[in-house]
Formats: C-alpha cells, sequence, structure tokens
C-alpha cells in the first residue's frame, strides 16, 4: 500500500521532471517475460523505464540493481527492495557467492520481467555505449525463450550528470525496439555485439560539439 | 462596454468558431470514414481538440487576470525553454548555466512583469543575462565551443523567456482612456497571430500549390501565406474595438504583426531542420511541442508591445 503510493510518487515525480515519453517502435508492450536492457547513465534509468510501461505490466517488471550501492542507507534500501521489488546483485565480489545470472534466471522463473543494463556500471565517458557484460548471453542461452528488448534511455544523462546538484527539465524518450534472441551457432562475442549495436540504433543521432 | 464584457464576447465567438470547426472536423471524418484513413483530417481534429484545451486554459487564466496570465506564460516558458535545450547540444560543462537560466533568470523575468518593472525587464536578459552567462560557463573550465555553447543557450533564453514574456508584460502598458484594458491587448495579440496561424493552415491546405520556402517548411505555400496572413489581417481590423487602435491602425499593426510571426514561423523551422526534427515536442497532440505552436507568438509579441508604448503611452 504505501509502497504502492511511493511507487507512484516517486514516477510521477519523474515524468513532470523529464516530461518523458515511451517510444514502442519495434515491439508493443505484452505481458509476458522480457529482458529490457538499456544504456545506464544514472541510478534512475529503470525509473524511467518504469514509468513509461503500461501500470499493468510494472508490478511484474522487476529492476536489476547493484547491492552495493543501493543497499548503502536505509532510505535507498527500502525504495529499492519495498518499492521496486529489485533483483540485487553483487558486483563487488569476485568469487561472488551469489552468481548474478543464477538470481536473474530465478525472478524470470517466477514470472517477473528484467530491467538490466548490460554495461554494468553507469557510463560517466563521452562514449556512447561502454562493452557489454555477459550476463545478457547467459541469461539468453538459459532461457531462450524470454525476448530481449533493448531500451534506449535518451538525455536522462543531461538532466542530472554525475556529481551535479540541481536537475534541468529537459524531455527525456525511451525508445523500445524489437524484441531479440541469440540465433543458432551464435557465439557470445557476436551475440553481444549485435546486442550492442541493436540498441544503439534506437539513438537519435548525436550532433557532438567538436 | 466594459473590459470584461468585451472579453467575454471574444471568448463567445471563440467558442463559436471552434464549435462550427469542431462539427466541420466531425462531419469530414465522417465522410472520410469509408475509404483508407486520412491522416490529414486525423490530424486536423487532434489539432482541433488542443485548441479547444488551449482555449479553455487561456481563458482561465483571463479570469484570474494579471496573475493567471503570468503565471500561465511563466509555465509557457518554462515548457519552450526546456523544449529548445532538449534539442541544443550542450556539455556537461554547461549545467550550471542552464541551472541559473532555468531556475533564476526565468522566474526572475517573470517577477520583474509583475512588479511592471519595465526599466529592468526590457534589458535583464539581453544585457545582464548576456553577460552573466559566458562568466558562470568559464567557472567550469570546458572551453571546447564556447562560443558557440554560450550563444544557443543565450538564443534560447532570449525567444523562450525574454521575447515571450512581452505577451504578459502588455498588461503593463499604461495607455490613456485605455486604462484596465490590458488583458484585451493579450487577446488581439494572440487571436490575431494565432488565427493567422491557422488561416495560412487552411488556405494551405485548400488551395496550396506553389511551396514559399521549400528549404526551410515544405508545407508552407504561397496562396496559403498570402491568405491566411490577408484574413487574419482584416480579422485584425475588425477588432479594433477592444484596442485603442482606429480600424485601419489595427489593420496595418495586424499585418506587421503577422509577417513577424510568419517569420518567426520559418526562423525556427530552420532551427528544427537542422537539428533533424519536425517538431519541437510531442506536449500538445497535433501541434508538437509548445514552441511550434508559440513560435509565431514569440516572434510578434515584442514587436507589437513596441509599437503600441512608442504611440499609445504617453
Amino acid at each position: 500500500m504505501i509502497a504502492g503510493l511511493c511507487a507512484a510518487v516517486i514516477t510521477a515525480l519523474a515524468r513532470l521532471v523529464t516530461g518523458v515519453r515511451g517510444e514502442w517502435r519495434g515491439c508493443e508492450p505484452a505481458p509476458r517475460p522480457r529482458i529490457y536492457f538499456a544504456n545506464h547513465n544514472s541510478h534512475l534509468d529503470f525509473v524511467l523505464i518504469w514509468s513509461v510501461l503500461p501500470r499493468l505490466l510494472r508490478q511484474g517488471t522487476r529492476p536489476v540493481a547493484g547491492a552495493d550501492y543501493w543497499l548503502k542507507g536505509q532510505a535507498r534500501r527500502l525504495i529499492i527492495e519495498r518499492v521496486f521489488n529489485a533483483v540485487l546483485i553483487d558486483r563487488t565480489a569476485a568469487s561472488q557467492k551469489h552468481n548474478p545470472v543464477t538470481r536473474m534466471i530465478a525472478a524470470l522463473d517466477a514470472g517477473a520481467s528484467l530491467i538490466l543494463f548490460p554495461e554494468g556500471t553507469r557510463n560517466l565517458t563521452e562514449a556512447r555505449l561502454l562493452p557489454f557484460k555477459s550476463g545478457l548471453y547467459h541469461l539468453a542461452k538459459a532461457r531462450p525463450d524470454v525476448e530481449l528488448v533493448p531500451v534506449w534511455i535518451e538525455n536522462l544523462n543531461r538532466v542530472m550528470p554525475k556529481g551535479e546538484i540541481v536537475p534541468i527539465p529537459l524531455l527525456c524518450t525511451v525508445t523500445f525496439g524489437a524484441a531479440m534472441q541469440p540465433a543458432a551457432g551464435e557465439d557470445k562475442a557476436g551475440f553481444l555485439d549485435r546486442a550492442c549495436a541493436a540498441l544503439l540504433a534506437l539513438a537519435p543521432e548525436r550532433r557532438d560539439r567538436s | 462596454m466594459t473590459a470584461s464584457e468585451q472579453s467575454l464576447v471574444l471568448f463567445g465567438g471563440v467558442l463559436a468558431v471552434l464549435v462550427v470547426a469542431s462539427i466541420v472536423g466531425f462531419a469530414l471524418a465522417r465522410w472520410c470514414a469509408s475509404s483508407a484513413p486520412n491522416l490529414t483530417i486525423e490530424n486536423l481534429n487532434s489539432r482541433i481538440k488542443a485548441w479547444w484545451l488551449m482555449v479553455i486554459i487561456i481563458g482561465l487564466a483571463f479570469v484570474f487576470g494579471k496573475a493567471g496570465i503570468i503565471i500561465l506564460f511563466t509555465l509557457a516558458s518554462l515548457a519552450a525553454l526546456r523544449e529548445f535545450i532538449t534539442l541544443t547540444p550542450t556539455r556537461r560543462g554547461d549545467h550550471a548555466a542552464l541551472a541559473v537560466g532555468f531556475f533564476v533568470v526565468l522566474p526572475l523575468q517573470y517577477y520583474l512583469i509583475w512588479v511592471e518593472w519595465y526599466g529592468f525587464y526590457s534589458i535583464f536578459i539581453p544585457v545582464y543575462v548576456f553577460l552573466l552567462l559566458p562568466i558562470i560557463v568559464t567557472v567550469r573550465g570546458d572551453t571546447r565551443d564556447f562560443m558557440g555553447r554560450v550563444a544557443e543557450i543565450q538564443w534560447g533564453l532570449m525567444i523562450c523567456v525574454f521575447c515571450l514574456s512581452y505577451v504578459p508584460a502588455l498588461i503593463t502598458l499604461e495607455i490613456p482612456g485605455f486604462q484596465g484594458h490590458g488583458l484585451l491587448l493579450i487577446a488581439f495579440l494572440i487571436l490575431v497571430v494565432q488565427s493567422s496561424d491557422v488561416l495560412q493552415y487552411v488556405w494551405g491546405k485548400l488551395l496550396g500549390r506553389h511551396q514559399i520556402a521549400p528549404q526551410l517548411s515544405p508545407s508552407k505555400t504561397v496562396e496559403g501565406t498570402v491568405g491566411g496572413i490577408a484574413c487574419a489581417t482584416l480579422l485584425g481590423a475588425a477588432l479594433w474595438w477592444i484596442t485603442p487602435f482606429a480600424a485601419w491602425q489595427a489593420g496595418l499593426i495586424a499585418l506587421t504583426i503577422n509577417l513577424m510571426g510568419f517569420c518567426g514561423g520559418l526562423v525556427m523551422s530552420a532551427i528544427k531542420r537542422d537539428r533533424g526534427v519536425k517538431d519541437w515536442g510531442w506536449t500538445i497532440e497535433g501541434h508538437g511541442g509548445v514552441l511550434d505552436r508559440l513560435d509565431s507568438v514569440i516572434f510578434a509579441a515584442p514587436i507589437f508591445f513596441h509599437i503600441t508604448r512608442f504611440w499609445w503611452t504617453p
């Protein structure tokens, strides 16, 4: 109840500040297990994806978030666990007691969709995307019936770049591409390249200041 | 008639036009329902629907008088500026300047209009912000394309805040024999310039053959432009009774602001073309963004203000 209210307030705020618009370019919203994989510039990326999903799909869509960031502090922990029902993964320990992919597969098997940032960390560089981690590939292999939907988030990095306190209310767009799956005989590198290209294809052409 | 009676007559007239437009739009949609879906008619109907909403919002602002109009245009500036900056390639080093633009310059400009401080609001952005903005940007030390970045942010503030704020500023003009009628000047400006846009669209759709500026705006035609501006100029002359102007003066002023509005549309189209977009945003269904609807008013408002101030105030 309170969690639902918090979610409504947070998404309403995100909509107000960013005027976010969802554009379903390659697929339609559908109540089936999906992995939405997106570019990652801000801790609030998943909130934007969440706010453009139809309300019915929101409940069953869980962001995959780094435990190292979100478990610091009581408020963060409450928001990420109670409000967004995130799948928290341990990014720090190399040995990793809990294999992140196993946890994500468990969530998929329970009927959830996932929001995943295959870059693994926020991209604070000038490059449009960082190289993808392999988790996306392992998930796709383990659950081949799950649709992988590329999602490009435009402009959130400009609303609040790292280290800034005041958000600039620029308009953000969340673009959903066509669902994809690993092709037969496709290796890890080939698949990750293709996923990366599918995501980049959704990004609007950028006029750089150079 | 008192000013509020005149406002009522005006809004009655606008609502009557909207009712007729809605009936025509509905009839066209029914008439075409049998054949393939017609995008032009669909767009026409969403435009009419958006007009209802915009007229109701402006009407509400009029009910609240000066405060209503200033709040409405503060929000319009905010919406316009966010559309403009969204399509401007700013860098991380511009963040502080943008924050100042959105949260200091914009509200302060409208506050100055609220307190009717002409000597300050008419030079605040062109002089003080013009000098302050590059200073703020230098603090971050990012020199890449420095001039271009500063110039584009300044331009955005001039267009979206400074020029647009001249619409509510019309209330501050003290015209002898016209006290308390300031809102009607705003109604005149908006009615004439917006009807010019609408009539150019209608004439263009009905008779448009020859493009007037194919490189800037492929949908604008010679027939639409001439027909629309001529009709809107006549409308302006016919509205002399809500203004301090004589009929011929009202017509001449209407012609001037319609030409400014038309050119404003072309300038803003040139920017959109360069940025590779068709619309500034997606706030108003059928119209695009707030800037798409306001481009003509933005270019007309300061000129209308200064013509009126120069010749009609002591």
